[in-house]
Parts: C-alpha cells; structure tokens; sequence
C-alpha cells in the first residue's frame, strides 16, 4: 500500500478544505471499499482525511421524508423501524447486501459512491481499462465476463455498480446534500451518477473536495407497497446478477401507480421508466409485466459472458410484480 | 463505556506517515505507534500480540479477523488502526470472563465440534456473539444469513450452526 498521511478533522468544511486543498487527497469514511482498493494499489492516495467521527451520523424522520446523515451505517438504516415500514424495498435491499461486519462498517453515502467491482478494473496489472487509465481499451469486453453491466455500457466499458440500497433509494427519487469547495448544493440520484456509455472514467458528477452531507429520502405514501428481489449466484453474501426494487400503489387489481429500479444490470443504478409508463393505470397481467420488462432491457450491449442477464433481468422484474401486485389482492 | 471525540486525545504523530493510537483492547487501555497504513489486524496481531484474530483473505471476505468495535462485528483488515483511536475493542482473547472461564459460545463450539482446523474459529465466534446480542438466532436459517460473513473452508457449518443454536437456548 502506497504511503500516506492521515488527517482527521472535527468538522465537515474543515475537512472539505483539506482535501479540496490537496488533489492527492480524499475522505476516508467506512472504508470497506477504500482500503481494499489501496491494498490492490488501484487506488493511491497521498492523503487520507478520516470523517468517519464528523457528526453527520442519525436519521431525522420527518412527515414525508428521511433525512439520512451520510455517515449512518447500512445496520443502522436497516434497523431505523420507519424504514421497514414505509421503505420496505430499502431494509430488504440494505440487508440482501455484504455481512454483518461490513454493514456496520459502510456508510450509506460510501455506499452510493462504492466502486466497481470489475476484477480487471481492481487487477492494476491489467493495462488496459478505460475506467482507470482514459483510453487504455476494456479488458472485460474480451475477457471473463459475468458480475458486469449490460445497460447505460458499450464496448469501452462494462462495468457495473453492484449496490443494493442504491437501487430502492434512486427508485424512490432520493437526493444527496453535498458540502464542497464552493458550497452547499443538492443533488437528486437522478443526476448523480454518470453512465459508463457516457464516460467510462467518471463515475459521478461530484467534484474534488465535494462530500455528501446527507441523504433525503422520500418515504412511500401510505398504501404503496414495495419490495427488493436479489437473485444471486449464492444464497448470501453475494452480488447481484440481477435485482428489481418496485414499489406500488393498487387500485383494486390497477396498478394506480409504481415505481421501479433494476440492479445487476446498469453501469449505474437503473430506474426503469419505460416499464413504469407501460404498467401505470394497467390491470395486472403477468403477459405486460414481461413485455415491460423487455422494453426496458431492448437497450442492452451484451458480451458473451453477460448475454444471460437480460432474460434473468425481466424474469427477475416480472417475479417481483407478481409478489408486489398479488399481495394486495 | 462509548468514549467520544472530545475525550480522545488526538493522535501526535512522530513523522507524517505514523500515528499514535490510543484505544482500550479487551478492557486494557493500550498505546500504538504505527505507520498510518496499518490496519486494526496489524496492529492487534504485531503491536498487541494477539494473535487470537487471523488473518484469512486480508480483504473484507472471509471473516476470519472479526472483532468488536464499541460492541458492533467488524472485519479488522478493512479498518485502519488509526479509526479506533478512543474506540472499545474485543478479540476473542477477550471473551473468557474474570475467572478466566470461557464464553458460553466457545464451550458450546467445544461440544459441538463446531471447528476442524480452527483457523476461522475466533472469527466464527466474535461473529457469533453478536448475533445472539442481536437476537437473529430465530431459527437455523436466520443463524446461517447472519452468519454469512465467516467462511469455515473445513466445512464445519452443521456444527457451528449447532452450536450457536444451542448457545442461543435452543436446545442441541
């Protein structure tokens, strides 16, 4: 592991400043990524500035939202009970994620921003990963694929973001608070993450310096319904190879309303819209609820190794809006 | 006792590449002065001697380093020593209680011949201690979920799962 020096301040514009001060410094917080990334030497910082003491820990619960410091661990928000309630597609996806050990250490807003886990991406021996070195090719394209993206990729770059949680709270449109270099400024989930098919080597539209503060996350109206399908090569402790969150409000056997996110799938969480409007104000019927799903998967680059996962990805959707539309009948 | 910011000296170090820890290993108080790389695994095994947390996957996968920070399971390889400074740790040398007698846990994994080789072993049971605090003992499929983050390459799954179960009030 590369050497570096290690800060840790008391509050967040200090910290801001120290690593806005230093392009070879970044913010350490639960650092279940970071470290194993710096083990690998993928990733070299100079400086470490630890804000896992900042006071940016809790949830607030308000009428119509959460507000979720960016420090909170993934156990603490799973065991926050208006979460089971009225975010049930949120607890499930947090506790279908990592072990134990590794929820109580990851902070949801590391979580939004963990990395890749592409092996040739965190193989720094493997020259050639546009998501590392700009312009250096995609070994995954040629090479063994089956934990990576088939939406939002193209042939410079596979790689997938493997978070769970991520994918209920962009459903769900949660935003970030991000405290930074020229201030404060929100960020629904929406905007947040950037396609490997629009720039494989950025990941996100947060700049240096810039830190997430905090996490608001809608809460369902009452009388929606939501739930988290992870389908996986192992029972436990284990990614995804495909994962649908949906939430829905019946009417009768009408879906009134619903909101919808795959895993598994995208270069960043995907929120499957097209789906949304093809199921909005229908009667259930499984027949629509495929077709739905191949609409959203129409768009796939696939390579060998991960040709798999569209009909996985709307089985996966389709079996979730069986359960989610069945139980209120 | 949780010990907060404000009652933690912070770390003086010597050049900018150590840093001095102060923490509380097993109700001790103890001081390191480490390279800031070193991790919460380093620092138990090499400066402390406690062995008792090994070292398996040296990457957050396998379970075998799991310890207690301020009472929650962590894996100590993907922890820097430095983020424990005026944190509470336990290891497994840390559960025999005053008289020296071991954990309720440890003499049921002794029954249960819940181990081969052992070398899992203090993680299996660091893990397992918090499970039983935190009440997901409900059942052996409940036990295996939350039980996922500790492999045992000997495969002594049925036994462990047994010996939690019965630590648990389960019954053998």
């Amino acid at each position: 592991m590369r050497a570096f020096v290690y800060d840790r301040p008391d509050a967040v514009d200090e910290a801001v400043a120290s690593v806005a001060a230093d392009p070879q410094a970044a913010f350490l917080a639960g650092g279940t990524t970071q470290l194993d990334l710096m083990k690998d030497g993928v990733w070299t910082p100079d400086r470490l500035v630890d804000i896992s003491r900042l006071p940016l820990r809790g949830i607030l619960v308000e009428s119509q939202q959460l507000k979720v410091g960016a420090l909170t661990t993934m156990e603490q928000l799973a065991a926050e009970p208006v979460v089971a309630q009225r975010l049930t597609f949120v607890r499930e996806a947090l506790l279908a994620g990592a072990t134990v050990q590794l929820r109580n250490m990851a902070t949801i807003g590391g979580n939004l921003l963990q990395r890749t886990r592409c092996r040739y991406f965190r193989d720094p021996t493997v020259a050639a990963c546009n998501r590392r070195s700009p312009d250096s090719g995609c070994a995954a394209v040629d090479g063994v694929a089956r934990m990576h993206a088939v939406l939002g990729v193209d042939e410079r770059c596979i790689a997938l973001h493997a978070s769970d949680v991520a994918v209920p709270l962009l459903a769900v449109e949660a935003s970030v608070l991000v405290s930074g270099p020229s201030g404060q400024r929100r960020i629904p989930l929406s905007e947040f993450w950037v396609r490997a098919d629009e720039g494989p080597s950025i990941e996100n539209v947060l700049g240096h310096g810039d830190l997430i503060t905090e996490i608001d996350v809608p809460l369902l109206p009452q009388g929606w319904r939501s739930g988290y399908l992870k389908v996986r090569d192992r029972a436990s402790y284990e990614f995804a190879l495909t994962s649908a969150a949906v939430a829905v409000q019946m009417d009768g056997d009408m879906i009134a309303d619903i909101r919808i996110g795959l895993g598994g799938v995208g270069s960043v969480p995907w929120r499957a819209r097209e789906a949304e409007e093809m199921l909005r104000g229908t009667h259930v019927d499984p027949v629509r609820f495929e077709q739905a799903g191949r609409a959203t998967m129409a768009s796939a680059f696939t390579v060998p190794g991960t040709a798999f996962k569209v009909d996985l990805a709307v089985r996966t959707l389709s079996r979730q809006l069986i359960t989610m539309t069945e139980a209120t009948r | 006792m949780k010990t907060t910011r404000s009652t933690a000296p912070a770390p003086t170090a010597q050049d900018e590449y150590t840093v001095d820890v102060f923490t509380v290993v097993n109700g001790a108080p103890v001081q390191w002065r480490v390279d800031t790389r070193t991790t919460l695994l380093e620092a138990l095994r090499d400066s402390s001697g406690l062995t008792g947390t090994k070292r398996g996957c040296d990457q957050g996968a396998c379970g075998a380093c799991t310890v207690h920070v301020d009472g929650a399971r962590v894996v100590s390889c993907l922890m820097l020593a430095a983020q424990v400074d005026g944190r509470q740790v336990t290891t497994v040398e840390g559960l025999i209680d005053e008289e020296g007698r071991l954990h309720p846990l440890q003499e049921a994994f002794v029954r249960h011949d819940a181990f081969q080789c052992g070398f899992c072993t203090p993680g299996q049971l660091m893990s397992a201690v918090c499970l039983l605090r935190e009440g997901r003992a409900g059942s052996d499929a409940e036990i295996r979920e939350y039980m996922s983050g500790n492999l045992c390459r000997c495969g002594a799954y049925d036994n462990i799962v047994a010996a939690v179960r019965e630590a648990a009030g389960g019954g053998a």
